[in-house]
């Protein structure tokens, strides 16, 4: 049985939760169980923001994430905060503009200039997070390129599909062309069931 | 047909209230539990009435009340008839029209039930401008409780829980709906039975929120309270003091200090929120059918 | 075909009420189960429905048993506070026997405490939030799919037996997103209020035939034509108040059994290797998910542990339970409050195994292995 656990951590606003849903709904699309929740404070925009993406061939018990695979941080303090006892070989990506802490120096860390190519290449910084989706699913190879785009446009508002879509096209390849960053295999085979945390 | 109480003898009048009760109240209901001199009886027939001169459909019309004294108005009328909680009566109503909007729906509401607990749906049902019909049976205080002070008790009166005069200013009900948005708001008064009969009428006929304020009298406690006399005296109050909406545009507000102000207020056209509603629906169901 | 959708649990909630026939909602926002009102008043006027926002709390439960009575069915959702708000109106409707459906998407509290977080403190509120004895349902969903399928159930016994019932959720489910299994509309029951031909003049409006073990008196819609009564007072069976003794406990006894008498229709409990379990976890609602993944690492460990799940909380399933004690060397309660449903447990083991308590109330969410300790301490 294989099991993906996705933590992606934000800002209000930034549109995390947005790309946690599409990874579910990815899932879903690929005949895959998913559970996908978020946790968020009380302001609209700017407060601190974290949504989960867990992805089984079996169905899920506990729907939380326990042990992360993935972690994606938009802003320092998401990053500082999500890297408590972040376990070895979980894949870490960041914005570029982000201070990598020392603590993290056991694991693989991918920089990626997330926020800049939404605003400069795609022409729109609201599509980083769908540029974020794109970069994911290169990375973890959670569904084929066609379902990806499918499950992208069940979500994005009427009206975005086009450049949603070059942010998704964007984030595949700002991934694919991260050189010299060893990619994280696509689904871990056995998951540490039970660990404590 | 209009009743002219003026001009019929005493057994005619009999007889035509005897209608009046066999047709719209439930007579095996009767008497009322209002106290002897209760303004309530008079504003309940003067639904009644209002409803005959429209020729409504009893089976069509539903009765809401919240409450307290005003309350059991719903019991004795022979209509679909709810007696909900306390200041609710606007919010159930709404429920009712919502659901279906060929009903005509009247409430039956008390100063306190209306302005106090339920000033909320008061003012929220005014500025949506459903089409409901609220009579107000308005007794300046909570008579069911024994006399408390409400919010229509005027500033200095005394109540149970006023015992050293009432310190609040009073709202203005009819005004309060005005001010919300109700497409139709009238004053009454317990005394004036062939106005408000029309103002009731006119109200049930406007499509959208109405409100009728109607000053009932509380001998029993607010007039016992504040040395008004009897029945009789208070309702000689009512007549002596009362001047119409016209007269009152043209006295200074010192002489309309101890005033009775009956009439119409205001009635506009807004389009009413079921309607519109419904046409929200029609709307999509096009929209679907070109989309198909 | 059946198909599986993604879709949040307050989405599925509103989906199963439209599939069972909600055709009002009346509410008012509120953390976390606005989702419920957003999705309500996208979608109910496509199918004919009606969706208000009012002004209140008090106000939207009260528009709810309005449609009702006007023959609609209808629904109201709330969280935490608001359902502190609507519990005198809840009472209305269990004594005026007006079928609705009351969602409570639970939050942290007391008072506002911590509106975004989860918590399963309303539970007792569920059940004697209203002031007075009253009979009440409540359900409790543990996942997305059940969260359609249990509202659905809800509309039902809420028409069946023209009461109110309760569709308690947990912001875990609430806001939980999940592949639902769709079923085809036709695989769907839909069970409407008892009704015969109105109007009849002859038929008092809460008369039934006692002879025939009927307990759940016709209801007329406002507009048919059969004119009564509807009150809050204690009432006789033609509709209207009454001070008599004899009639009070009549109709009291008549709300109480209309429930208790139909214990097999109306509660529902879900067993996971209760067959050869020495260990029971009892749960409920979101907690469900911990302890299914908790009971998994605990069979890993050899310990025969299974699930003891109250699909209807209430009326609590008290004969399953008292069943499966013979077998129990042990039942550890899990919740997301400060104990509840385990004064329940306790009351029903009478001594006959140890109850453990795992309970949560800080916002956070239990962890299997929270769950797994105690099931572990022998």
């Amino acid at each position: 049985m294989s099991k993906m656990e996705l933590r992606l951590a934000g800002s209000g606003g930034q549109g995390v939760i947005l790309a946690s849903v599409i990874l579910a709904e990815a899932a879903v699309q690929s005949g895959k169980y998913t559970a996908q929740s978020q946790s968020y404070g009380p302001e609209a925009r700017g407060g601190a923001c974290k949504a989960e993406t867990l992805i089984s061939d079996a169905p899920i018990g506990f729907t939380k994430v326990q042990q992360p695979d993935f972690l994606m941080a938009l802003t320092q303090k998401a990053l500082d905060k999500y890297t408590v006892s972040l376990p070895e070989d979980c894949l870490v990506l960041v914005d570029e503009s982000l201070t990598v802490p020392e603590k993290l120096s056991g694991h693989r860390v991918l920089c990626l200039p997330i926020l800049r190519a939404a605003k400069e290449t795609v022409g729109r910084a609201q599509t980083a997070n769908v540029l974020a989706v794109g970069c994911i699913n290169e990375l973890l190879g959670i569904t084929d390129a066609e379902t990806i785009k499918k499950a992208t446009l069940l979500h994005v508002p009427r009206g975005t599909e086009e450049i949603n879509l070059k942010a998704l096209t964007e984030g595949v390849r700002l991934a694919s062309s991260a050189s010299g960053q060893e990619k994280a295999p696509a689904v871990r085979a056995e998951k540490k069931k039970g660990a404590k945390q | 047909m209009k009743v002219n109480t003026g001009d019929v003898n005493a057994a005619s009048r009999t007889k035509q209230m005897s209608n009046l009760i066999y047709k719209y109240m439930r007579p095996e209901h009767l008497p009322q539990i209002w106290c002897p001199g209760c303004g309530n009886g008079i504003i309940m027939r003067d639904v009644a009435q209002a409803i005959e001169n429209l020729g409504l459909s009893r089976n069509q019309t539903v009765i809401v009340s919240g409450i307290g004294c005003s309350s059991r108005a719903a019991g004795y009328m022979d209509f679909n008839t709810i007696h909900t909680t306390h200041g609710r009566a606007i919010a159930f109503a709404t429920g009712i029209k919502l659901a279906n909007p060929e009903l005509e729906v009247i409430v039956i509401a008390g100063d306190g039930d209306i302005s106090a607990i339920g000033g909320n749906h008061l003012i929220h049902a005014a500025r949506r401008n459903i089409g409901l019909t609220v009579v107000v049976m308005n007794n300046s205080n909570y008579g069911m409780t024994g006399g408390q002070y409400s919010p229509t008790t005027p500033t200095g009166a005394y109540g149970t829980t006023a015992p050293y005069g009432n310190l609040d200013r009073s709202f203005d009900i009819a005004g309060l709906a005005y001010g919300a948005g109700a497409s139709y708001a009238a004053r009454g008064s317990a005394y004036h039975v062939q106005q408000t009969i029309g103002l009731i009428q006119d109200g049930i006929r406007n499509k959208g929120f109405s409100i009728i304020d109607v000053a009932s009298i509380c001998p029993t406690y607010y007039g016992r309270k504040n040395k008004k006399g009897d029945a009789v005296e208070m309702m000689k109050w009512q007549k002596d003091h009362a001047v119409t909406v016209e007269q009152a545009a043209k006295m200074a507000p010192e002489q309309l200090k101890d005033k009775l102000v009956i009439g119409l207020l205001h009635h506009a056209q807004y389009p009413e929120f079921t309607y519109k509603y419904d046409m929200l629906i029609q709307k999509l169901a096009e929209e679907r059918e070109a989309n198909e | 075909m059946d198909q599986v959708v993604l879709m949040q649990g307050n989405e599925a909630c509103v989906e199963g009420a439209i599939a069972a026939g909600m055709r009002l909602f009346a509410g008012y926002p509120i953390t976390p189960s606005t989702e419920i009102a957003e999705l309500s008043a996208y979608r109910l006027p496509q199918v004919g429905g009606k969706f208000i926002q009012m002004e209140d709390e008090i106000a939207s439960i009260a528009c709810a048993i309005g449609g009702s009575v006007a023959g609609v069915k209808s629904m109201t959702a709330t969280s935490g506070p608001g359902f502190s708000l609507k519990q005198e109106n809840l009472g209305y409707a269990c004594l005026a026997e007006i079928p609705i459906v009351v969602v409570d998407v639970q939050r942290m509290g007391p008072s506002t405490g911590m509106p975004t977080s989860p918590s399963q403190g309303d539970v007792m509120m569920s059940r004697w939030g209203t002031h007075g004895d009253h009979p009440i349902i409540v359900i409790s969903p543990s996942s997305v799919t059940e969260a359609y399928y249990q509202t659905i159930r809800a509309f039902n016994l809420s028409e069946r037996y023209r009461t109110p019932v309760i569709f308690l959720m947990d912001e875990i489910i609430g806001h939980l997103r999940e592949g639902m299994q769709m079923k085809e509309a036709e695989d769907i029951t839909i069970v409407n209020r008892p009704t015969v031909q109105f109007p009849d003049p002859k038929r008092k409006p809460y008369h039934m035939n006692e002879k025939k073990g009927q307990m759940v008196p016709q209801m007329a819609p406002f507009g048919c034509g059969q004119r009564y009564n509807i009150t809050g007072l204690i009432h006789d069976e033609s509709g209207f108040p009454t001070n008599s003794p004899e009639e009070a406990e009549k109709l009291m006894y008549r709300l109480m059994h209309k429930i208790s008498d139909n214990y097999k229709d109306i509660v529902r409990c879900e067993q996971v290797n209760m067959d050869d379990a020495d260990v029971a976890i009892v749960c409920y609602g979101g907690t469900m998910r911990a302890a299914q993944t908790a009971m998994e690492l605990a069979r890993e460990k050899g310990i025969r542990c299974g699930i003891f799940r109250p699909v209807t909380i209430w009326p609590f399933p008290e004969r399953e339970l008292t069943a499966a004690l013979k077998n129990l060397k042990k039942i550890v309660v899990a919740e997301h409050n400060c104990g509840q449903i385990v004064l329940e447990v306790e009351r029903l083991t009478r001594g006959a195994c140890p109850v453990a308590f795992v309970g949560k109330w800080n916002g956070t969410v239990i962890t299997p292995q929270e769950i797994l300790q105690k099931v572990e301490e022998a």
